[in-house]
């Protein structure tokens, strides 16, 4: 399901010199998403806090004012209504703006205009305006970052009808789904895994840090290509329980599944609105049992959403009920991080249990 | 405690209540063509007394005088008045045919005509208005079918908005008329964005958004002068200062402490106060804003110092609150009344003439009406169920898909 678009300019004449494919990890995928949608699209621009000169605090954005100019990459104030305002302006217009939040955490002040605004506009204006804009924002915990630097507020995107959530877990998912989500005429909430920026991490927090080099997905094509949002991925094919995941926890489960020594296949949804409804159904059909895992807490979290869905559509076909594993339901703690988080261990014991019931 | 005096938490209050005599107190009416109009290019530091001036050009006995008389054109001004007029028969059939159980809401802007149709006759085609729901003069203006702004109030099968959108937050992109919402302010950045956009792509057009004085609290009101000041936006923005947002006085949005237009001079724009029942005034004020916009000079904040004389909407009975008889007293007269007025005093106008235009609209309105009616009114005709599910993305995804086969809908 991956579009590679061959004929697509090189993205400037550095880039021409370097080879088809490179190694990157997630920031440096992103970057060259934004790199190549700047060269290719004039009405692509990209503002938020700390975005332009400077390049971002997670350093996205570096470069790109550099190379495509002022007008292209700037700063904005420190006000998150304000940019989603007038990203939704921009769009309106005609532009297909890709403003920054600096952290999902900050997200909240602009949620009326996320929500009454861009996600309605198309609907109740009966398509005479709409709002193409791609809202970029770290989120997701495993760095130490406290309660303000690590929530996982998905789920209530995912409620609100009218907005699309994309949520890559590799360097080569990032840029494809990025591109494709610039070139969506709908409102993209792109919430980026930070813990996974630099390296794969799969919740063994007391190991040595892995960079995403030697990976498969850091080969990284330097071009255009889009991967369709709605499109999930079998990270690993099984037979025994079916475990759904995305983000951080895809790398997570991956070596839950292997501490486990359960033969699960594991699904990456990339994005949970539009969401992969078959890929999902047809695994869980073949495996009679279904284990939802997810960062942000249990209490109303995607994974509700996730299981009511299997429930409906697999009832007779499962095995087990359906269980998740999430965060808690409390604030993200700081000192606690790793008791809060869920870790392999975790769900490699609900996987046991998952197939004892 | 020390000896320290007790601290007073203050509470504004309006001057007068129900069943007490009209008071406006010390409002303090500038003589019409009293205020200076500095040029366009004027630095920002030159502009800093025009918040707490009033500027109108109109006098007493209708004449246009002073610096802010517009060049505009008797033909132009007849324009304005027939959008005017046009509006406030509209208003009074359609708030009648919301009390005869043909549609759930109406709103009338009567007293603010001149906000939206002035405006609307300044600008330029090409450029984007973002408004509130309270300028339907400025559709008027621009000579948008009565029959589709019906059609949409009772949601009916004709509805251009397919009956999802409650009655009167009209769309109407052809004529510069952004999507209206419910929520208030929330457009406002909207406003800057758009204008920054065409400032980004070296285009000529403007965007010119309203605000309530009430909604001046939200922060998108602070957020949309931040970026328009910070990137120096082609933007008009516009405080309507109808000194009422339902029931709570312009006092509780500060107006006590200091003028809307004030709120410029943190922001380092220009603020104009402007007389808002002054068809020239507001004229002549959004005409220089405009000018400062398309030369790069960037976003000017006007208050139209104007007053809401019906009630918030359908749903409210302002009597509950304010003296009945306050919008009879207001000071600054009625917009329809003073273009009138200073039309006849140029000799371009005359009462035969004004009685014959005022027979025709309610014709053109009455017309309108019973073609829509003919469609039917709200719940007794509506758009296709289909509608429903159309709209929410650029391409429906399986759950819409599914919901539409689920509401009983063949594909």
């Amino acid at each position: 399901m991956i579009v590679i678009d061959g004929d697509a300019p090189p993205a400037t004449l550095e880039s021409a010199a370097v080879p088809e494919i490179a190694t990157m990890n997630m920031v440096e995928a992103l970057n060259s998403a934004l790199d190549v949608m700047l060269a290719r699209d004039p009405d692509v621009l990209i503002f938020g806090e700390d975005v332009g000169y400077f390049g971002g605090v997670f350093r996205v954005t570096n470069g790109l004012q550099k190379r495509h100019g002022l007008q292209r990459c700037f700063d904005a104030p420190i006000s998150e209504g304000g940019i989603i305002a007038t990203a939704i302006g921009m769009g309106a217009y005609g532009l297909r703006p890709v403003p920054e939040i600096q952290f999902a955490d900050y997200i909240l002040p602009a949620f009326d205009q996320l929500v009454s605004e861009a996600a309605r506009l198309r609907y109740r204006s009966n398509g005479e305006f709409w709002a193409p804009i791609t809202v970029r924002s770290p989120y997701g915990g495993g760095i130490f970052g406290g309660q303000t630097h690590s929530q996982s507020p998905e789920a209530i995107f995912a409620h609100i009808t009218g907005l699309k959530t994309v949520i890559p877990s590799n360097p080569y998912d990032a840029k494809g789904l990025l591109i494709a989500a610039i070139e969506c005429d709908d409102p993209v909430i792109f919430l980026e895994p930070k813990r996974l920026y630099n390296g794969p991490f799969d919740g063994r927090h007391d190991q040595a840090v892995k960079s995403w080099a030697g990976h498969e997905a850091a080969e990284v094509p330097t071009g255009h290509y889009s991967i369709p949002l709605g499109s999930a991925a079998i990270v690993r094919e099984g037979e025994a329980a079916t475990v759904l995941a995305y983000g951080t926890m895809v790398h997570v489960a991956l070596a839950g599944i292997a501490d486990s020594g359960i033969d699960a296949e594991l699904i990456d949804l990339r994005s949970i609105v539009p969401l992969d409804i078959e890929t999902i159904i047809e695994s869980v059909r073949k495996t009679g049992r279904c284990l939802i895992l997810h960062e942000a807490s249990r209490f109303g979290g995607f994974g509700g959403e996730l299981s009511a869905l299997v429930q409906e559509r697999c009832f007779y076909e499962l095995e087990a009920p359906v269980r998740r594993v999430a965060g808690y339901d409390t604030p993200y703690p700081h000192a606690f991080e790793w008791d809060y988080f869920p870790g392999p261990a975790r769900l490699a014991a609900a996987l046991v249990d998952l197939i004892r019931d | 405690m020390t000896n320290r005096p007790k601290l007073q938490l203050h509470i504004p209050e309006p001057l007068t209540r129900p069943g007490e005599a009209v008071d406006f107190g010390g409002l303090v009416i500038p003589p019409a063509g009293s205020v200076d109009r500095p040029a366009i290019d004027a630095p920002e530091c030159d502009l800093r007394h025009l918040p707490y001036q009033l500027i109108r050009a109109l006098d007493d006995d209708g004449r246009a005088i002073g610096p802010w008389k517009p060049a505009a054109s008797p033909l132009q001004l007849m324009r304005g008045l027939r959008a005017m007029m046009l509006t406030r028969a509209f208003d009074e059939r359609l708030f009648r045919a919301h009390r005869q159980g043909k549609t759930s809401f109406y709103m009338k802007s009567t007293g603010e005509e001149a906000l939206g149709a002035a405006p609307s006759l300044v600008l330029d085609r090409g450029d984007m208005c973002f408004p509130t729901y309270r300028v339907l003069s400025w559709l008027m203006a621009r000579g948008y079918p009565l029959i589709d702004l019906v059609n949409q109030i009772f949601s009916n099968a004709k509805d251009p908005l397919k009956g999802r959108q409650l009655p009167i937050l009209y769309s109407a992109r052809g004529y510069g008329f952004y999507s209206l919402s419910g929520n208030v302010g929330s457009r406002f950045g909207h406003a800057v964005g758009w204008a920054m956009a065409s400032a980004y792509k070296q285009d000529d057009k403007i965007a010119l958004a309203y605000i309530g004085e009430g909604t001046t609290a939200e922060g998108d009101f602070h957020e949309a002068l931040t970026f328009a000041s910070v990137y120096r936006a082609p933007v008009i923005l516009c405080v309507t200062n109808n000194q009422w947002a339902i029931s709570s006085f312009a006092g509780i949005a500060g107006a006590n402490e200091t003028t809307f237009a004030a709120k410029a001079l943190a922001y380092g724009i220009p603020g104009l106060r402007v007389d808002g029942n002054d068809f020239l005034a507001v004229w002549s004020a959004t005409e220089w804003a405009a000018e400062r916009a398309r030369t790069n000079q960037g976003a000017t904040l006007i208050e139209f110092f104007t007053y809401r004389a019906s009630g918030h909407s359908t749903s409210d009975d302002p009597t509950k609150y304010r003296p009945a008889d306050e919008p009879n007293h207001w000071p600054l007269g009625d917009p329809v009344d003073r273009l009138k007025q200073h039309l006849m005093t140029e000799g371009a106008w005359d009462e035969d003439r004004h009685l014959l235009l005022s027979v025709e609209l309610d014709a053109e309105v009455k017309t309108a009406v019973r073609e829509a009616e003919a469609v039917g009114t709200l719940g007794k005709s509506k758009p296709p169920i289909a509608e429903m599910f159309e709209g929410v993305f650029a391409k429906s995804d399986w759950r819409l898909i599914e919901q539409r086969l689920e509401a009983g809908i063949l594909p």
